[in-house]
């Protein structure tokens, strides 16, 4: 950026064909990836999969092996970490502490000669609400107001693209929960570009417009969190973002909208717009909190999915809503999650139950059945297990 | 990383900087094999006699058994000492610690000049003869600073709750002291006793003023300085400095090699 | 390792001690008699010597107690030249070294880190002089700058020594002779601090737009202050206080003693116990003085 000025608004942020091979492995493949300026992005997958790599290659921090890095239309692949319009908030925070909040605020401005640096790092830190803590050394302040602090270093700079390396991961769940609403408010406000690495889910759909998931150095699907949730295109996002029931069969016919799975003997139909593929073996699949439980056979009707009967093999109460575990012969363990409408557990241990789904509901997988372990695979020892589990309890009590 | 001043001059100043320390003992390593008779300032030929016969030249393998006597019991000494107080130190909190702190400090503070006239002014004022237990009273002293320094660090980063865990397991104060505590300071007790080894062996300007004509290793290469240097005398710090080296190596590499197995077996 | 002795602060936050402190006072009566016996005492017999007189018609070596106050002004009349020398050989050393020993640590420390066998050996490089004997270390230096070395001929050929100049005994070859021999003290608590210097602290520097220099001058040296602190700590007093590189027999010369030289003379040659005492009292107070400030200054008063 040049020395003195401001970015007016955010940056585009184009990855074209980017490399980064490590010395015996391979962080990340051939990725390409475009962020709309002004647009909260978030990179979504578990620790090693490439995102933090690809952050510290936007921040110039590593250097591609191969592939180009494009800011506002700008080649900066080779452009010096220092010169690049970016900044980062560190996952360690990265605070100087030999410096006070206030210094380590201003430190980027200084640097670039920009007039009134103390006063902008002020504003930053109003900005932040830490503006009285000025005076006091990083290791002074508590994780939050660290974190705040690490924000208002980086985004007093106004960078054409600010870098969040999992800045909330240190922090507990409460105070997560109100910084990721503090953060948004400020991209809001600032009008930044933003790039959110992170491994927790719930943390990006909340945050993001974009979420990006990516495994092994890949984007595996990249789309709106609410997009990606009810629509996920492989058993990997349907896992990592939220839990779900997925099923392998293969596809028996196709009856208009829709096309009909054989699944250990049962039809199951999924609406042809929401599976990715039509035909042969294929992953189907629906999230917990679709499935309606039954303790009696529910009537066949059109548009409603059955499956059962199956045995209760766990409950759980969590709150806001009940977790059952259901073992239908043949299919497995299947997950129910239902909203907690009256006082106590709807449905007791072992009791004989089914569940439903509307059709519209279910989705089909593109991946390869081969490649995804099939969901029956092995819950019979998990089923086995809970079982002696129940009985050993049962027979404590009885003792 | 490139957060440097340019590619190549860094490792280069260093590899001058170590060759700068090095030469020195290359040079003595060099000349413990020169042919000379008394003085060993020219090069006169190649041998191994000074090797073969290290004891031939007068004094010198005396010499260097008094200052492995010597530093060995200085080290006892000293070792013993410096762990009990490193222990209290970092251990308890009591009254006048810091006091305490200050005490052990400025010993590493005072020029050891001060430090032996001062002890020879109390020796002297003691009517004490100065001789071999003189000096051994000496090289403890100025070792006891640097064992506490090492021995507290080492105990410092020792968890507590291992104790506890002792204690919660049936032992006794004195079982968890020998059966956990000491084990697990041992690699910092045994830095501590090499160091104040190291120190002790080496050490010249205390010893002067407190030896009363008792010749430690030292003590006769300086007396030699000015009448001739015979070369047996580089012959036994050359094989001290092979030795040191030996042990510090096996040191690193084992473990080295106890970091690999760990980091395997997690 | 045993390095930690030269290690500097940043360890970790100590434990809140917990037990009953009659087991701390034993643990701690045996060292403190002993210090208390052996460093304590010596100290004030020291301060009573520098005050006592000849005995009248006594052998030489022969003292009294007195309050003779006059011992100070005598030594500090006799001596001041030598004080100058001690202080102004240690000052322009321990900067030498410190000149040597950083650029030496951080390739150590920060550039050697991704591969610990190298750092490993490098490291015992830099403490290897501790094996080998002082005395002989420092009179390999005085053969290898006497006057028909290979060395001297060369500085005399390009005139940066006159025809008729040495390189021994002067006051760059003590110079040379501190700096060398204080230098692995330097360099090990630098080592120390640079080592566990967060190099992610380096990068939040370049990411704020500081170029590697500013980020070196901003974040780097002065997070590796504590361990330079140490290290001229470790280098400026025992080189204050020496008296081997400046004696005549190994770099020196008559024209270079320091107070070391003086102190040693007096108190071993002309078994001048008083004027001994009162130089090695002045000494110590003046390195008090100096080091308080200095680590006043530097803000790093925890150190101790």
């Amino acid at each position: 950026m040049a020395a003195g000025a401001f970015a007016e608004a955010g940056a585009d942020l184009e990855l074209v064909g980017l490399h980064k091979r490590f010395p015996g492995f391979t962080a990340i493949e051939d990725l390409d990836l475009t962020i709309p300026a002004g647009s909260f992005f978030a990179l979504l997958g578990p620790s090693g999969c490439g995102k933090t790599t690809t952050l510290r290659l936007v921040a110039g921090l590593e250097q591609p092996t191969s592939g180009r890095i494009l800011i506002g239309g700008k080649d900066v692949t080779s452009v010096k970490s220092f010169k690049r319009p970016v900044n980062t908030v560190f996952q360690s925070y990265a605070l100087f502490p030999h410096m006070t909040v206030l210094e380590n605020v201003s430190f980027g401005l200084k640097r670039r000669g920009i007039a009134d640096a103390t006063g902008k790092a002020h504003e930053a830190l109003r900005l932040v609400e830490l503006d009285h803590l000025s005076a006091r050394k990083p290791q002074q302040l508590s994780g939050g107001q660290q974190q705040r602090v690490a924000l208002a270093r980086a985004v007093v700079n106004r960078p054409a693209l600010l870098l969040l390396d999992e800045p909330l991961g240190a922090l507990d769940l409460k105070l997560r929960r109100q910084m990721q609403l503090e953060l948004k408010a400020i991209q809001n406000e600032v009008g930044l570009t933003f790039l959110h690495v992170t491994h927790d889910q719930e943390e990006a759909m909340t945050m993001a417009d974009t979420v990006a998931v990516m495994n092994k150095g890949q984007i595996e699907q990249m789309g709106a969190p609410e997009e990606l949730y009810e629509l996920p295109k492989t058993a990997f996002v349907a896992n990592f973002l939220g839990q779900s029931n997925l099923f392998t069969g293969d596809v028996t016919n196709s009856k208009g909208d829709s096309i009909v799975v054989d699944i250990a003997g049962v039809k199951i139909e999924v609406p042809k717009d929401r599976a990715q593929r039509h035909t042969g073996e294929i992953t189907i699949g629906v999230r917990p909190e679709k499935l309606m439980l039954h303790t009696e056979a529910p009537k066949k009707a059109p548009g409603v999915n059955i499956l059962g009967p199956g045995r209760v093999t766990d409950v759980s109460f969590s709150g806001v809503s009940t977790q059952y575990q259901i073992a239908v012969p043949g299919i497995g363990l299947i997950t129910v999650f239902a909203q907690n409408m009256v006082f106590g557990p709807v449905v007791n241990l072992g009791a004989e139950a089914w569940v439903s789904w509307t059709v519209d509901h279910g989705f089909g997988l593109l991946d390869e059945p081969e490649h995804t372990p099939k969901f029956s695979a092995d819950t019979d020892t998990a089923t086995i297990a809970l079982q002696t589990r129940h009985e050993l309890l049962a027979e404590i009590e009885e003792a | 990383m490139r957060f440097s001043l340019g590619k190549w001059l860094l490792p280069l100043y260093s590899a001058l900087a170590l060759i700068f320390l090095l030469t020195p003992i290359v040079y003595t390593f060099v000349f413990s094999f020169n042919d000379s008779v008394k003085s060993n300032i020219v090069w006169v030929g190649f041998t191994l006699d000074n090797w073969t016969n290290v004891c031939d030249a007068q004094g010198v393998c005396a010499a260097f058994v008094t200052s492995i006597l010597v530093g060995v019991v200085a080290t006892l000494i000293a070792t013993v000492l410096g762990t009990l107080l490193a222990i209290a130190l970092a251990r308890y909190r009591f009254r006048g610690r810091s006091v305490i702190s200050l005490l052990l400090f400025l010993p590493m503070a005072t020029p050891e000049v001060v430090l032996g006239a001062g002890l020879a002014a109390q020796f002297l004022t003691a009517g004490v003869p100065k001789g071999l237990g003189t000096i051994i009273i000496a090289h403890a002293l100025f070792c006891l600073s640097f064992v506490v320094v090492t021995v507290k660090a080492r105990v410092a980063s020792l968890d507590p709750a291992l104790e506890e865990a002792g204690r919660d397991l049936y032992g006794s104060a004195f079982q968890v002291f020998t059966r956990i505590t000491l084990p697990l300071l041992m690699p910092g007790i045994i830095a501590a006793a090499l160091l104040s080894f190291a120190l002790s062996f080496d050490d010249f300007i205390i010893t002067r003023f407190n030896n009363g004509g008792v010749e430690t290793f030292p003590v006769f290469v300086y007396t030699a300085a000015a009448r001739g240097m015979p070369p047996e005398a580089n012959v036994i710090a050359s094989a001290v400095f092979i030795l040191a080296l030996v042990i510090v190596v096996v040191a690193q590499t084992t473990s080295a090699a106890r970091r690999k197995r760990l980091a395997r077996a997690q | 390792m045993a390095f930690a002795a030269f290690g500097s602060t940043a360890g970790p936050v100590e434990q809140a001690p917990r037990r009953r402190s009659w087991v701390a006072l034993v643990l701690l009566l045996p060292g403190l008699a002993y210090l208390a016996l052996f460093f304590l005492t010596p100290l004030v017999s020291l301060v009573l010597t520098s005050f006592q007189e000849p005995v009248e018609f006594g052998d030489v070596g022969q003292f009294q107690q007195a309050f003779k106050i006059e011992n100070y002004a005598t030594v500090i009349e006799a001596y001041w030249p030598h004080f100058l020398r001690a202080f102004g050989y240690a000052i322009v050393a321990t900067v030498a070294a410190l000149l040597i020993g950083y650029p030496l640590a951080y390739f150590i420390g920060v550039k050697c880190r991704s591969k610990p066998l190298l750092q490993a050996m490098l490291l015992t490089l830099v403490i290897a002089p501790f094996f080998i004997s002082f005395l002989l270390r420092t009179l390999a230096w005085k053969q290898l700058m006497a006057d028909d070395t290979p060395l001297v001929q060369a500085l005399k050929s390009l005139s940066v020594l006159p025809a008729d100049g040495h390189l021994t005994g002067t006051a760059f070859s003590v110079i040379f002779g501190l700096t060398y021999n204080f230098l692995p003290f330097m360099t090990l608590p630098i080592y120390t601090t640079l080592e566990r210097l967060d190099t992610r602290y380096l990068e939040a520097g370049a990411d704020l737009y500081a170029s590697p220099a500013t980020t070196f001058w901003k974040v780097t040296l002065p997070l590796s202050l504590p361990g330079i602190v140490s290290g001229t700590l470790l280098t400026f007093i025992p080189a204050s206080g020496d008296y081997i590189n400046a004696s005549s027999s190994f770099l020196g010369s008559a024209q270079t003693q320091m107070v070391g030289n003086a102190i040693e003379a007096n108190f071993l040659g002309l078994l001048n116990y008083p004027e001994a005492a009162a130089l090695s009292v002045i000494l110590m107070g003046l390195i008090l003085v100096i080091v308080g400030i200095y680590v006043r200054r530097t803000g790093t008063e925890d150190l101790l």
